[in-house]
């Protein structure tokens, strides 16, 4: 962890989806474990707003990439806990593998050295 | 796959739960309870955003913030009840009337004729186009040519007669059609009970068997199940009953005689009482229907029945004179029993949408001031986050809040006044029965509401989506919004308004005129104090059982009845006459077309013209007050031995013999005539035939010569037409007690009843122009109103420091004038075309008539006059110390 605080990156449109599922790939979660995994992964970087996980949770839910299930805590409250379905995981790895070709695409553009003339 | 969602109250517990585990877990890191809630809440951010977003992702959501809207709207409506109530009645006033007269068109216009495949049924119409003669009817031969030609499936000659029918307790008409065999077949329709006659019977003479209406079975059998073991006596030949049609079949006709017959019998249209081999160039027959082979449409069977013509006109030259240029026209059913109320019909629905249009610019425009009123709610509401497509949503809802008010309230007026407003409809109109409130209409209804509420919505709600939200705020008061946006669309409103009821107000001007000039027309006879009464000689099959088989018969009962109605008290005169001597009597034209060869002219029997003709008694003209112009009249001398005479009115004469003197000459009255007939007399022009045209040429018979069963008796004096019929009965009973008396009518009470169609347009479209006019009223009134309390706080101060207020009545005066004055420009435009386009409705009247458009721009302008000034005189007498202190 960083001793320095630094203002949280916004999150890129249409990752918050990919997140979500990369979370849930260690087991199933509450929402709000999933919004604090993400905050500690990402060494507070990335930021997810609760007014866009539980809308986000519902849309990844409709399309069946995940399944939502009430059940108990571990100091025994009620929670809704999602788990990756196996549809799910085949869009995590088809979004992983286009993330990460976007993201070398980029870093190479960014990199580059001027060509000599 | 359709997953139920799940509901907000689930997700909202997630929410509320995952917040639990955050506080436990932040307790346990070990924060108060109170610091672990706080900064929970804090981590969470706003819950409620959430559960909104989620309920919003809701596939319903449209549906939800529609019955908000609409609730909303609704409690809006409710704080504002006079505007609410203004805006309904006007819309209610507008769809109702567009509904009621699309009743009347979706039935007549519309719909198709009530038969199976109704597109391939046509008129068969026969011309002389040579000799200028059209409808001519058609002959045995040419009927049974058409039938062989392979070009229709099924023809049928349709030939409507009135009949006696005795044997009940008192003899009474029937309305018979004479029909081949096949006419059911024809039209595809099948008796309710029994059956039809057998479509390919072709045996000479009548068959002898009668199918009837449902009415007839109801009138004359009580509903007997029995009554195919029943017979009926018509006209003293006894038929059997072998079918019952059922209660909805209406028959096609031209006149709603034919429309409602109740009984049917059928012939082939040889053999006695006919000819057993009737001439090709004898049309008795007057007129066919006929269904298209399948798959021909009307203008490919037209071509072969040009071909076929013309192939006939070849083999039988003797009987198709070149000159008289036989042919045969196929005109669809449904155009033919339609026949004139088309124009008038469309005429009145662009009326009453015109009203419709006005009104809902009326509702526009009060909407639109409402929306400059409630800029400052709206400014409020958009600050709020609501979004400018919600706001539109909003206001449009509003509207159509209002035009479906308006909808429903004026379908349920029209459920519950049916009954008065079809006594409005005339009665000649075709398909008057099948009009009534139907999915067809309501669907109409809720049309018109749907786009006339759109198009009243969208005015004020496209300016809202103009709205500048912090001048809105900041403005203090009400908070006007874009005023002069708005003051430009209210005044363009007024004039399409004024535009719009000044074409409605010279439509009905000229209809007005057109009904005056028809009113004053000389008639050329007097009605007054004569009274009509019907009878009718029977004219069997059975020539054995004929009591009147010739003149020699008929003419001794014809002044037998003169003699003793005569004698009746209060009858001063008294003649008879063929049914068709009543003047402007719609439902007589059952016969009187008289093929007339003039002698010398050398023409053939089949090129005869066909005239008008009428069989009278001496003392028929005196009777009606017709003047003599040159000869003599009818006397009792002319009787059935003495030799043949006749009258012409001054139309023939002209026609006839343009160059000559038509008394003394000879012409023969039909084409079996053997002895000539002298013209003995020439009597003035009159509107018998036609109110419209007093040019039509008429030829009369004397009664005692020309053989004539249907008959007028015709009664001059104090006559009460309640009992004329009863009294004139004993008397003819007297005489021959099988005889049917019926219709009494007064005379003038005929002619009246002939202006009924055009008098009902007349009222129509002038109830609609008033109603436009007052609309366009209230419009000027509110747009003029509406700025003068606008600008009260200036005109307050104008008084205060000195103004004159003649000037700023003048100002206000002129602002008005100057809307009402476009609009005169631009409706003068528009009524110019208009009214040439429904020059066929004119009469005496030029569509350009100056003064109906200058009167009409006349009240328009005083109108709108009276509608500026008095918002204007309340600006004047502003107290300047109120608005100053406000």
């Amino acid at each position: 962890m960083s001793t320095k605080r630094r203002e949280p990156l916004d999150l890129l449109q249409g990752t918050l989806d990919l997140l979500i599922l990369r979370t849930l790939i260690f087991g199933p979660q509450h929402g709000h474990a999933i919004a604090r995994a993400i905050k500690h992964t990402s060494d507070h970087e990335l930021l997810v707003e609760h007014g866009a996980l539980y809308p986000g949770l519902q849309r990844l839910e409709e399309r069946r990439w995940i399944t939502g299930k009430w059940g108990v805590s571990d100091n025994n409250r009620r929670a809704r806990f999602y788990s990756l379905t196996a549809l799910g995981r085949k869009q995590l790895a088809a979004e992983t593998s286009k993330w990460k070709r976007l993201a070398t695409a980029i870093t190479r553009i960014l990199e580059s050295e001027p060509a000599e003339g | 796959m359709f997953r139920r969602r799940r509901p907000v109250e689930d997700f909202a517990a997630e929410l509320e739960s995952d917040l639990q585990l955050e506080i436990d877990r932040l307790q346990e890191d070990g924060m108060s309870a109170d610091e672990a809630r706080a900064a929970a809440r804090r981590a969470f951010g706003n819950t409620t955003l959430a559960t909104e977003r989620f309920f919003e992702s809701h596939r319903w959501r449209w549906w939800d913030q529609l019955t908000q809207d609409v609730r909303y709207a609704v409690r809006t409506l409710r704080k504002a009840p006079a505007f609410a109530a203004a805006a309904i009645l006007t819309m209610a006033v507008g769809i109702g009337a567009t509904t009621a007269i699309f009743s009347v068109v979706d039935a007549t216009l519309l719909r198709p004729l009530p038969y199976p495949d109704p597109g391939q049924l046509v008129s068969v119409i026969d011309d002389l186009t040579g000799v200028g003669s059209r409808d001519v009817g058609l002959s045995q031969p040419e009927w049974l040519d058409l039938e062989r030609s392979g070009i229709f499936e099924h023809i049928s000659p349709a030939w409507y007669d009135e009949n006696n029918l005795t044997g009940a307790s008192r003899p009474t008409t029937v309305r018979l059609t004479i029909v081949a065999p096949n006419y059911f077949a024809l039209l595809g329709v099948q008796p309710q009970l029994g059956r039809a006659f057998p479509p390919r019977d072709r045996n000479p003479g009548f068959t002898g068997d009668a199918v009837i209406s449902d009415g007839m079975w109801q009138r004359g059998f009580g509903r007997d199940p029995n009554v195919l073991e029943k017979s009926i006596r018509l006209d003293t030949d006894l038929y059997r009953v072998i079918g019952v049609m059922p209660p909805d079949f209406r028959p096609p006709g031209l006149t709603p005689d034919e429309r409602s017959v109740d009984v049917w019998a059928a012939t082939s249209f040889y053999g006695p009482p006919l000819l057993m081999h009737p001439p090709r160039n004898v049309r008795n027959i007057p007129g066919a229907i006929a269904r298209l082979a399948p798959g021909l449409t009307v203008a490919a069977a037209q071509v072969r029945v040009d071909a076929l013509v013309a192939a006939l006109r070849q083999e039988y030259p003797a009987d198709y004179p070149a000159a008289a240029a036989w042919a045969v026209r196929l005109v669809p059913l449904r155009d033919r029993v339609m026949g004139g109320t088309r124009q008038p019909l469309l005429l009145l629905l662009a009326a009453v949408a015109v009203v419709l249009v006005i009104g809902s610019v009326n509702v526009a425009n009060l909407l639109l001031a409402r929306a400059s009123a409630r800029g400052r709610e709206l400014a409020v509401r958009e600050a709020l986050g609501a979004g400018r497509a919600r706001l539109v949503r909003q206001l449009l809802t509003e509207s159509l809040v209002l035009s479906f008010a308006g909808a429903v309230s004026a379908v349920v007026v029209l459920f519950v006044a049916q009954g008065v407003l079809m006594r409005l409809v005339p009665a000649q109109l075709p398909r008057l029965h099948a009009i009534t409130i139907d999915w067809a209409v309501l669907l109409f209804a809720f049309s018109a509401a749907l786009l006339s509420g759109a198009i009243f919505g969208l005015v004020p709600a496209l300016h809202v989506g103009r709205v500048d939200v912090i001048p809105a705020l900041k403005h203090e008061g009400r908070g006007m919004t874009s005023s002069a946006g708005h003051a430009t669309t209210r005044r363009l409103l007024v004039v399409a308004e004024c535009a719009l009821s000044l074409v409605l107000l010279v439509a009905a001007g000229l209809l007005v005129r057109s009904f005056w000039s028809l009113l004053h027309e000389r008639l050329g006879f007097d009605p007054e104090r004569v009274v009509t009464v019907r009878t009718r000689l029977p004219y069997p099959n059975d020539t054995s059982v004929d009591k009147y088989p010739t003149i020699a018969q008929e003419a001794p009962f014809v002044r037998e009845v003169l003699r003793r109605v005569r004698a009746l008290p209060g009858v001063d005169s008294v003649a008879v006459g063929s049914s068709d001597a009543i003047p402007l009597d719609p439902a007589q034209r059952i016969l009187g077309l008289f093929p007339m060869l003039i002698e010398g002219r050398g023409t053939e029997a089949t090129q005869a013209p066909l005239v008008d003709g009428t069989v009278v008694t001496p003392g028929y003209f005196e009777l009606l007050g017709r003047t003599l112009v040159r000869g003599r009249l009818f006397t009792d001398f002319d009787s059935e031995t003495a030799a043949g005479v006749a009258v012409i009115n001054e139309a023939a004469a002209r026609k006839f013999w343009p160059s000559e003197d038509p008394i003394g000459q000879h012409v023969k009255l039909s084409r079996s005539a053997t002895a000539w007939t002298t013209i003995v007399g020439v009597v003035t022009d009159a509107r018998t035939e036609s109110l419209q045209d007093a040019n039509v040429p008429v030829i009369y018979a004397s009664a005692y010569q020309r053989s004539q069963k249907h008959l007028a008796i015709f009664l001059r004096g104090h006559i009460d037409v309640a009992t004329a019929a009863d009294r004139v009965r004993e008397q003819v009973q007297a005489i021959d007690s099988t005889l049917p008396v019926f219709g009494a009518q007064a005379l003038s009470e005929t002619v009246s009843t002939s202006l009924s169609d055009r008098r009902f347009a007349i009222e129509a479209v002038g109830l609609f122009a008033v109603t436009a006019l007052l609309l366009a009223a209230i419009g000027i009134y509110g747009v003029i109103a509406y700025q003068v309390s606008e600008r009260t706080h200036e005109i307050g101060i104008r008084l205060a420091l000195g103004a004159d207020k003649g000037t700023i009545l003048r100002a206000i005066l002129g602002q008005g004038l100057g809307l009402v004055a476009a609009g005169l420009a631009l409706g003068l435009v528009c009524a110019v075309i208009v009214s040439r386009l429904m020059s066929g409705l004119l009469y005496g009247v030029h569509p350009a008539d100056p003064a109906t458009f200058i009167v009409v721009a006349a009240a328009l302008t005083l109108v709108g006059f009276c509608a500026c000034y008095i918002p204007a005189r309340r600006a004047i007498r502003i107290d300047p110390n109120l608005t100053l202190r406000n």
